[in-house]
């Protein structure tokens, strides 16, 4: 891994067209700043992290067993 | 073609029930294929593993219960599915019933996107904070009526 030492309002640039700055830097939290292409995407881990778990958990349900729920079927639009 | 089910053991699948997930479903990257079957009661539909009997998934439709559910993805990270309009596409969330059967949840921070016309599918996490992995079914239908 690479680790780089950056003050706030210090940037690093990622290939053509990333830019990572720090935005603020407060106790133990720092503000990041990301510009990339709308393709790339960004994420906090903890997102990814989450619907991994929830993944495992709703594949992990016992049966197939389904809630008895009355939901009207959806209006045409 | 004849493949086992994890809801209906051995079944007869149309060729058109067949979804490929290019990237797989987020923890499950190395499974890329799935059908999609109707479920014995609406308005659920089962995500099975063509490859593991055992792995499935309980689908149901997000608007159903959250008629206010909007999912912004761009049009770059549908790229993966090749979707051309918003009509190509079809939004499941995805179930998770506890043990004991009580407060079932669905997923809407990270919808499954099909697109209908190639059959292929992704499953998208949106940037909303308004959607969490978590959100009972029956609670926020009761909400949308009141």
């Amino acid at each position: 891994m690479l680790i780089l030492s950056r003050r706030v309002n210090e940037r690093i640039v990622i290939g053509d067209n990333i830019v990572v700055s720090v935005v603020e830097v407060r106790g133990d939290q720092v503000k990041l700043g990301i510009e990339a292409p709308r393709e790339v995407k960004v994420f906090r881990q903890e997102v990814y992290d989450a619907i991994q778990e929830e993944n495992r958990r709703a594949a992990a349900a016992s049966g197939m067993q389904l809630p008895l729920i009355d939901i009207p079927p959806r209006v045409a639009e | 073609m004849r493949m086992q089910t994890k809801a209906y053991g051995e079944v007869d699948v149309d060729e058109r029930q067949r979804v490929s997930f290019p990237a797989g479903l987020l923890g499950f990257e190395k499974f890329k294929d799935y059908v999609l079957l109707d479920a014995p009661q609406k308005p659920f539909f089962y995500l099975q593993s063509m490859n593991v009997p055992d792995l499935a998934f309980i689908l149901i439709d997000p608007f159903l219960f959250r008629p206010d559910y909007s999912i912004d993805v761009s049009d770059e990270a549908l790229g993966e599915i090749g979707v051309g309009t918003p009509n190509d596409c079809l939004v499941f969330a995805i179930v998770t019933v506890p043990a004991d059967g009580q407060h079932v949840t669905a997923n809407l921070l990270g919808p499954v996107i099909i697109n209908k016309t190639n059959r292929r599918g992704m499953q998208a996490v949106l940037p909303d904070p308004r959607w969490r992995v978590k959100h009972d079914i029956m609670a926020e239908l009761a909400a949308s009526k009141a």
